[in-house]
């Protein structure tokens, strides 16, 4: 039977060292199946989050040979066997043990963004083409890879002061609903820091959703901040209307 | 000092286990009704089953045929389970759905739309009309984080990734609860008033399943532990339609939408063989029918390479099925190397739901304990012998909110907050170290391994005497080889020691199956005996009961069926489909 080599990381937030491990390998194996294996065979203690084992839940992200993937849905048969497979947390976040990291600070961040807040007297009536743009943003799984290979959070940890791709997206998905009124654009400028953003996409290059991350959430909640607030005339004639 | 000292401790009005949409939905009303509410998951917020939850919710809206109403989805929610639902939660069920539906978009859902902008309606086995609200098929998605978003405004504190191991009683009344969390193993005492368990099913007893890891049936047996009573518990819904290849993915839900959608069952020799089991609605029956059709068809030799049967919806054309099913064409592509939109996809049946549970009162999703209430799947009787697709995500809503309500309700009158008593504490603790000092070099996955494959072979799709009997001494062997498993490592994030402590829930939970089902001489729904092939009129008066006896085993009795309102019995004396059998 062929066989995989997995060098994973073992450890805490204090310390860890790459730990090898055999797997045989079989027919449409994904690398989840692979940590299973080892969990029921080799090491029961190994840590690793996981649900749904079919890319719905975004529960396995890991970083897989430095790539950030979901497990269940990375198969075996994309790499060369020969070589080692290394499986490591996502960086961004701190390590609680093995593959399982902290990633906490997220739900927090959820929990300041103001609420879909419907028109009044509104009918209830959307067209689906309005719907659809929408509804592209509400496929997020919340894996957090977008999170994790943002440099704004990865290489300069702005966290307290940057949302991050997930949350601008699920902004956008408030912002873009038909039926919203609420305003959150001095919320993203200031408390979400999207000026952060030098669009590199890199959060939409691993969306395992293919979200249009970049082109479709972000860019344009940019253009709305940039019209509110730094737009000459518009500040020009604000000047003027509040001298009045 | 107290025995509390030694530990974090909490006190709540309102206690809720399992944040999926029935735990969410019942957070939210507790929390709307004034009461402070924990919420408690053992996954991280969001992840829940729900999520998988694919085709829709289904509410007589009348959106797309205008002829749907309550009435009708009552009738049909009944037919499907065969007649043993309880009446009055079908009622309720069927009356309050609409309005949970339209409730979702206010708080930000986005269904798909008709051409007029209202919420479209798919059909769905079982179902007369058009009736399931969906967004393509990742209506679950859209259900959890509209409640999600909603909840973390209302101030309910949320446990993430903390497993609720013992419910306590002060007096007969609930009192709180034991848990640890997961990241460093430290436990938690809860004082709470109240408690709502909603912590969905049992899948992970069976080896091929669409069920996670955290199914696996723990409300179930804290609720019974507590000296709450069980029903229907040998009716549990193998999905017809589950991925079969690779090995890695079987078990993998396809969801019921593709049949919905116009998706064709074949065998190895072309044929639509519905046309045998079910000529009326063919691929549209209900999800019993059709699961041992194409387990019929697999033992006849007309199955697919693998298994299963054929299952085909290329003929709607690549735009179609990407717009409607999105997943399922992503699922089968990057998984399995199948493109949907060409060619057909092998499926076959996979344990999808438990329909029995834990018994609540239908008006308020109470037990027989005060205080404790159970929504969801996790709670018995609104599906009877068989669920309905889509019936369940309207399920989560309808009771999740009446268990929330009442839940708020009940602590508002009853003030006192009841001390636990040390003696209760010290031994749900020693419940949970007792593991890291046993002597024996038991392996937790290995009895489960041997576990899943006693409840497939044993007590699956078909059953017969001969089985029954054998799996239920054999559990008596696993649940002694359980209690002495060895848990190596540190408590801290150690899936092995979690799966010591959910080994015995499922244990006992199967042989409360595998009890009921050996009682029930009959087929009925879900539940299929060999040797007693007929549905039996004498059966259908009565739901298994489940309790514990004084010596602590697990006592199995009939429970006559709840009374029907004058007004319902009217649709079952005038109306000729709806004639029991």
């Amino acid at each position: 039977m062929k066989e995989a080599v997995f060098k994973i990381y073992r450890g805490d937030s204090s310390a860890g060292k790459e730990v090898l491990y055999k797997v045989p390998v079989e027919e449409g194996m994904v690398v989840l199946d692979a940590v299973h294996y080892i969990q029921r065979n080799l090491s029961p203690d190994i840590a690793v989050r996981w649900n749904c084992k079919a890319a719905k839940c975004g529960s396995c992200s890991a970083e897989v040979n430095g790539k950030p993937r979901l497990m269940c849905k990375t198969r075996l048969d994309d790499f060369n066997l020969n070589d080692e497979i290394y499986i490591r947390p996502m960086k961004s976040f701190p390590v609680i043990k093995d593959l399982v990291c902290d990633v906490s600070w997220n739900f927090e961040v959820n929990k300041k963004i103001k609420p879909f807040t419907p028109k009044e007297n509104t009918k209830w009536i959307m067209k689906q083409r309005d719907v659809d743009r929408v509804q592209e943003f509400r496929k997020c799984i919340e894996c957090f890879a977008c999170q994790n290979v943002c440099h704004v959070i990865r290489d300069h940890n702005l966290k307290p002061k940057f949302a991050g791709p997930r949350f601008f997206v699920r902004i956008a998905g408030l912002e873009m609903h038909p039926l919203d009124s609420e305003n959150r654009l001095e919320q993203l400028k200031n408390e979400y820091g999207i000026g952060f953003c030098n669009i590199t996409k890199c959060c939409t290059e691993v969306c395992p959703e293919d979200i249009h991350i970049t082109d479709n959430a972000i860019i344009p909640l940019k253009e709305r901040v940039v019209d509110r607030f730094y737009d000459p005339l518009k500040m020009f004639f604000r000047k003027i209307l509040s001298r009045r | 000092m107290s025995v509390l000292d030694r530990f974090e401790t909490h006190t709540y009005d309102v206690l809720v286990i399992g944040a999926g949409g029935a735990g969410l939905r019942a957070a939210i009303e507790a929390s709307a009704c004034g009461a402070k509410v924990a919420l408690i998951c053992k996954s991280l917020l969001g992840k829940a089953h729900t999520v998988m939850a694919e085709g829709g919710i289904a509410a007589a809206l009348a959106n797309v045929d205008n002829q749907d109403n309550w009435q009708t989805h009552f009738k049909d929610t009944m037919k499907g389970g065969k007649f043993l639902n309880n009446y009055r939660m079908a009622e309720l069920h069927a009356k309050e759905s609409p309005e949970r539906v339209i409730e979702l978009e206010k708080w930000g859902a986005l269904f798909d739309r008709t051409q007029e902008g209202k919420i479209l309606q798919r059909a769905f086995g079982g179902h007369s009309y058009k009736r399931l609200s969906h967004v393509g098929d990742r209506t679950g998605l859209e259900m959890i984080r509209t409640l999600q978003d909603k909840g973390v405004h209302m101030g309910i504190d949320v446990y993430m990734e903390c497993t609720v191991t013992r419910l306590f009683k002060t007096n007969g009344k609930i009192s709180g609860a034991f848990a640890y969390w997961r990241e460093n193993g430290r436990f938690i005492v809860f004082n709470a008033k109240a408690v709502i368990l909603a912590t969905g099913g049992v899948g992970k007893a069976y080896k091929i399943t669409s069920n996670s890891w955290e199914y696996t049936a723990d409300g179930q047996i804290l609720a019974y532990k507590a000296g709450a009573e069980l029903i229907d518990c040998e009716f549990v819904q193998f999905h017809p339609t589950g991925m079969i290849w690779p090995p890695g993915v079987i078990g993998l839900l396809v969801t019921e939408a593709v049949r919905g959608e116009g998706g064709l069952l074949k065998n190895n020799k072309g044929e639509r063989f519905m046309q045998k089991y079910d000529p009326a609605k063919m691929e549209l029956s209900t999800r019993d029918v059709v699961a041992r059709a194409i387990y019929t068809e697999n033992k006849e030799d007309r199955g697919s390479p693998h298994g299963g049967a054929f299952l085909d919806i290329s003929h709607k054309g690549a735009e179609y099925i990407k717009k409607k099913l999105p997943s399922m064409y992503h699922q089968f592509k990057e998984l399995a190397d199948v493109d949907i939109t060409i060619g057909p996809m092998e499926v076959g049946p996979t344990c999808h739901y438990s329909m029995g549970g834990v018994r609540v009162d239908a008006e308020t999703a109470l037990t027989n304990i005060p205080g404790l209430y159970a929504c969801g799947e996790v709670a018995a009787g609104l599906h009877g012998a068989n669920r309905l697709g889509g019936n369940s995500l309207s399920d989560l809503l309808v009771f999740g909110r009446r268990a929330g309500m009442y839940a708020a309700e009940y602590t508002r009158l009853d003030k006192e907050i009841l001390q636990i008593k040390d003696t209760d504490i010290n031994m749900a603790e020693k419940e949970m170290t007792g593991f890291f000092e046993n002597k024996s070099d038991e392996n937790p996955y290995t009895i489960h391994t041997e576990l899943q494959e006693l409840m497939q072979n044993n007590v699956g799709i078909f059953r017969v005497e001969g089985d029954l009997k054998h799996a239920i001494s054999e559990l008596k062997t696993l649940s002694v080889r359980a209690e002495n498993v060895k848990v190596t490592g540190s408590r801290m994030y150690n899936p092995g020691w979690h799966m010591a402590y959910d080994l015995k829930n499922m244990i006992l939970y199967s042989e409360a199956i595998a009890k009921c089902a050996l009682q029930r001489k009959e087929s009925r729904g879900a539940h299929s005996r060999i040797d007693f092939p007929n549905t039996d009129p004498e059966h259908g008066r009565w739901n298994s009961i489940v309790k514990m006896s004084s010596d602590e085993n697990i006592l199995v009795d009939k429970l006559p069926l709840s009374e029907i309102s004058s007004e319902l019995k009217k649709f079952f004396d005038t109306d000729p489909v709806m004639v029991k059998k």
